[in-house]
Parts: structure tokens; C-alpha cells; sequence
């Protein structure tokens, strides 16, 4: 062996690191510093969550939607739960398709807050994190306000949201919205020009358009590299179709136009809340469609025949007609997708998770193949997984 | 004129009679999607057909999703779900999995979305992936008996007591 060949060194990252964002595991071979291949060992979180929901009527499975993405557990929820409405026919009324809005989008900023705090802490930038935990913190009480959980709230409903609005809600909506711009160019002036941030993440981790789509990326990660590929706007769900909003796009597909996009969505997130909260139609939140849906508890206390019918679809499952759908609504990490198919029974047959960590995580090689072994962990985070969502 | 997706699974059916004859088995649809139906040994020009000739394009494979049907004969289905990201398409593509080999084509050379995806569909369902570069587990360990995702592996207890 000559003194000018190279030893390749195979490491072990993970699967308990602080850098992984959960248990992930990566079998790293390096040349020096510099990174030859990159291999995820997944499943570590593994809960067969889509067997699960072979077992349980449509809206048992609604709360385990919560466990895939617990950072924006609402989209989830609303995936599933539209799913499930495609299935059964229903259409949920108006004012429940401007409360689902605003909850997604509640949901993605906080999610989005959550990446910026843990990226930056990757790299080293300890402060960031605790100004996002802050408006994070501000979120979670916006979601305790209205249905009394922090975390997986569950709150979406089969043809519906499960409450109305509190009377002190959209006023502390309204509060947050007028405090989070502030916030964010708070944000903004500690990171957006840091020099050691730009240096750590300008032309890290590219990669082009086309290999993008090929991987199948969505969301931020997708959408960094210059691709104006959102749900929101391509299949306009919920209320997103009557209301007014841009989607970013990054030009280089590196991992500081992933955080570029992501910086901008919040903003974008931040309109729709706004808008969503001052044009909510008056209403009921939950569809009127009594084969499928259970009545009301005050209707439930007045009337013998919508207690029969309570505890018929509470024990038996209400049956949608045979068929299959595919759902997907634009999650904080990419496409949210929920493939179903009923034989016409309470229980679905199959059920397929679409987890966008998942889909993204896959691409992770590619980034980082020729990278240094520090920038990985840049990648990481520009990648943005939860691990929930990843293993299933 | 571009068409619009209601009208694509009959456009796309003539298209491929023309194209790819005798590749189509059926089309169904299904709560306003489309499900296009194709012949197992057809599977990888359909797919590479559908990614790269105009006017469809669809270059996005969302998701892979076997179907277990149990007392089904074939037993398996395979369905792709694929999005147009130029012209908004979404298209259903279903396979049946031939009970004999339990193996399809890999489509890792089409879409490389399909590596993970197919693992995970080989973890879960046990089918096989033929020509794919690294059919390994992905989800569970490797030493892993079974396959949980099939609708007669045991809810408790061991597979196989």
C-alpha cells in the first residue's frame, strides 16, 4: 500500500444522537472528512400504525393520526379525516373548512418553529431555539384554548372539527398574529445574514429539480430547489381554494433555500391564519349526515331515536360504500397521504401512510454523497424528519 | 386544450391501446380517481411510458401500496399512486402480483422513489422486487419471521405458534 491510498472509515451515528432528531441511525462511510455513502437504518419507532387502523372503525383512527407527525398533528388528523369523508360523501360545512385552515396552518407554523430551534442548535447557534420555543409555547396555548390538549389534540373530525371556536379563541388569535411578525424578523436578523450560518449552509446538500421530483421530495425540501409544487394551491383542500397566499420557492436547492422557503412560509402561514379568522363563516362545524355521523350530545339528551342511532355507530362502526381514495393534504414536511380501501365494512381493509419524513429521508444520500461529515448534519435538518412519521 | 382529470383515464386507455397494445387490462374509477389496471409483465414500459411521453408526464410517484386480499385470487394488488406535476394529473396504477413468484419489476429504475418503497412493501407484504438494487428489510430487523402487514400474520402472540 503506497502512502497515497486511502482508507475508507465506515462510523456509526446514532440511533440515540442529538443530531438525528430521534432514533434514527446512519451508517456513515467517510473518506477522510468527507462523506462516500450514507445509509439510514430506520424503523427504530415502528408501530405498524396502517395494521392498526385495519382494526378500528373510521373515526377510532383518528387519535393515532396524531403519533405520526406529533409537530403538526392537525394536518394529519385532516388528512384521515378527508380520507374518510371521501369515502362516506360527505362535505363538511363552510365554517369548518376556514377552522381546518386556520388550525393547519397554526399547526405548520408551529411545526416550521420547531425545525428552525433544533437546525440551528445542530450547527451550534444555541439561542435560536429559545426564541422559537417561545411563539412555539404561544401556539400550544392557541390549541389548548380550543380543545384543552397541547399535543395531539385530535381535534379534526369525520365531516368536521369537533367544537366550535371558545369565545376567548380568535381574540387570542388576533393577539398572536399582531406579535408574530415581530417575532419572526427577530428570527430573521439573528440568522438570515449571520456569516457562519450562510457559511455552513450555502451550496451544502443541493440537489436539482429534477432529482427532486424523482425521489419523490415534497414540501419545503421540494420546494427549495425551485419546484412550486404545493397542495394547497394544485389540489385546493378545505378553504385554501377562497383564500390569498404565495408559495415560496427556493432557487439552488441547497439547504439555505430550504430554510429560506421555510422562513417564508410562516409568513404565508401567518395570512392564511389571519384571513381564515376574520372571514369565518357563521355555522355548524360538523356535516349533517346522520347515517354516517353521530348526533350531538344535546341531541343525544333529547331524543330517543339520536340516542339508538349514538350507540349504533359508537359500537358498529358507521359502513362506507366499497371503494378506494387516496387523500393527501400539504403537511409542514411534504405531502400527507392516506391510500384506504373499504370492502364496505365499519373497519377499513387497507390503509397506506403517506409520511413525507418518510419519502424525504430516502433522498438523504443523494445530498449528502461528497459532502463534509459536519455538513450532514446541516442536511439533517434542512431535510426536517420526524421520526413518528418515518417508521410509522 | 388541456384535458381535464375527469376526462384522463379514457384519453390515457386510448393513448396506450395505441401506443402499448394490450398493456391496459382495465380502468376503474373510483370516488372520482382514476385506477388504471395493467398487465404484470407490461408493467415497466406502462410506467416508463406514463413518466416520459407527453402529455402526461407523471413524474412523481407518491406512494406504493400492496393490497392484501386474502381469499382473493390473485391474491395481491400493487397500486401506485402518480401526480403530474406539470399538469396536475393524478393517476391510480394497479398490478396484480402473480401468486406463483410474489415478485413484480422493480420500478427503481424508472422512479427512484421506488427504492424505499418497494423495501417497505417487501418488509410489510413480503413481495418481491425483481432487479431491485438493495431488497433488504426497512422496518423491522433483519432477522424478522413474516411479514405483519399480511391479514393472516397473528395480531398477538408469534407468527408461525
Amino acid at each position: 500500500m503506497s502512502v497515497t491510498d486511502t482508507q475508507l472509515m465506515t462510523i456509526n451515528i446514532g440511533p440515540q444522537h442529538p443530531s438525528t432528531h430521534g432514533v434514527l441511525r446512519l451508517i456513515v462511510q467517510l473518506d477522510a472528512e468527507k462523506v462516500v455513502s450514507c445509509t439510514p437504518d430506520i424503523g427504530y419507532l415502528h408501530r405498524a400504525i396502517g395494521k392498526i387502523a385495519e382494526g378500528l372503525h373510521y373515526e377510532q383512527f383518528l387519535p393515532y393520526t396524531d403519533r405520526l407527525d406529533y409537530l403538526a398533528s392537525f394536518i394529519n388528523n385532516l388528512g384521515w379525516a378527508m380520507a374518510a369523508e371521501k369515502l362516506y360523501g360527505i362535505d363538511p360545512p363552510r365554517r369548518a373548512e376556514y377552522l381546518r385552515v386556520l388550525l393547519s396552518e397554526l399547526a405548520r407554523i408551529e411545526s416550521h418553529l420547531i425545525w428552525l430551534g433544533t437546525h440551528l442548535l445542530d450547527l451550534g447557534a444555541i439561542t435560536p431555539l429559545f426564541y422559537c420555543f417561545r411563539e412555539k409555547e404561544l401556539i400550544r396555548d392557541l390549541f389548548e384554548e380550543i380543545c384543552g390538549a397541547r399535543m395531539t389534540h385530535a381535534f379534526c373530525r369525520i365531516g368536521g372539527v369537533r367544537d366550535d371556536v371558545t369565545p376567548a379563541f380568535l381574540p387570542k388569535v388576533r393577539e398572536f398574529a399582531a406579535a408574530f411578525p415581530k417575532a419572526i424578523r427577530e428570527y430573521e436578523a439573528l440568522i438570515t445574514n449571520n456569516p457562519i450560518f450562510r457559511a455552513r449552509t450555502r451550496g451544502v446538500g443541493v440537489i436539482s429539480a429534477a432529482t427532486a421530483i424523482d425521489y419523490g421530495l415534497s414540501g419545503p425540501s421540494l420546494r427549495g430547489s425551485g419546484v412550486g409544487w404545493d397542495l394547497r394551491k394544485a389540489e385546493p383542500y378545505a378553504a385554501y381554494g377562497e383564500l390569498d397566499f404565495d408559495v415560496p420557492v427556493g432557487e439552488r436547492g441547497d439547504v439555505y433555500d430550504r430554510y429560506l422557503v421555510r422562513m417564508e412560509e410562516m409568513r404565508q402561514s401567518l395570512r392564511l391564519v389571519v384571513q381564515a379568522a376574520e372571514n369565518l363563516p357563521a355555522g355548524p362545524v360538523l356535516a349533517d349526515a346522520p347515517q354516517f355521523l353521530r348526533p350531538s350530545k344535546a341531541e343525544f339528551h333529547r331524543n330517543m331515536q339520536a340516542m339508538i342511532r349514538y350507540f349504533h355507530i359508537t359500537i358498529h362502526g358507521a359502513c362506507p360504500p366499497p371503494g378506494e381514495v387516496y387523500a393527501a393534504v400539504e403537511g409542514s414536511k411534504g405531502e400527507v397521504g392516506y391510500y384506504v380501501v373499504s370492502d364496505g365494512g365499519p373497519k377499513p381493509v387497507r390503509v397506506q401512510l403517506r409520511g413525507p419524513s418518510f419519502v424525504n429521508l430516502a433522498a438523504l444520500e443523494e445530498m449528502a454523497r461528497g459532502q463534509y461529515l459536519a455538513d450532514l448534519v446541516a442536511i439533517i435538518g434542512s431535510i426536517d424528519i420526524v421520526l413518528g412519521e418515518v417508521d410509522r | 386544450m388541456i384535458p381535464a382529470q375527469k376526462d384522463i383515464g379514457a384519453l390515457l386507455t386510448g393513448d396506450l391501446a395505441a401506443r402499448l397494445p394490450g398493456a391496459v387490462r382495465r380502468l376503474a374509477h373510483s370516488r372520482g380517481e382514476c385506477y388504471l389496471h395493467v398487465e404484470t409483465a407490461r408493467l415497466v414500459e406502462t410506467a416508463r411510458f406514463l413518466k416520459e411521453e407527453l402529455p402526461w408526464q407523471f413524474a412523481f410517484l407518491a406512494n406504493l401500496s400492496p393490497v392484501d386480499w386474502l381469499s382473493r385470487v390473485p391474491r395481491f394488488e400493487v397500486v401506485y399512486h402518480l401526480r403530474s406535476l406539470v399538469f396536475n394529473y393524478r393517476l391510480g396504477l394497479k398490478v396484480d402480483v402473480p401468486d406463483e413468484s410474489l415478485s413484480l419489476p422493480s420500478l427503481t429504475g424508472v422512479w427512484r422513489a421506488a427504492d424505499w418503497l418497494e423495501r417497505e412493501a417487501y418488509d410489510l407484504f413480503g413481495i418481491r422486487f425483481a432487479g431491485h438494487p438493495d431488497l433488504r428489510r426497512i422496518m423491522l430487523p433483519d432477522d424478522w419471521e413474516g411479514h405483519p402487514y399480511r391479514r393472516d400474520y397473528p395480531l398477538a402472540g408469534r407468527a408461525g405458534e
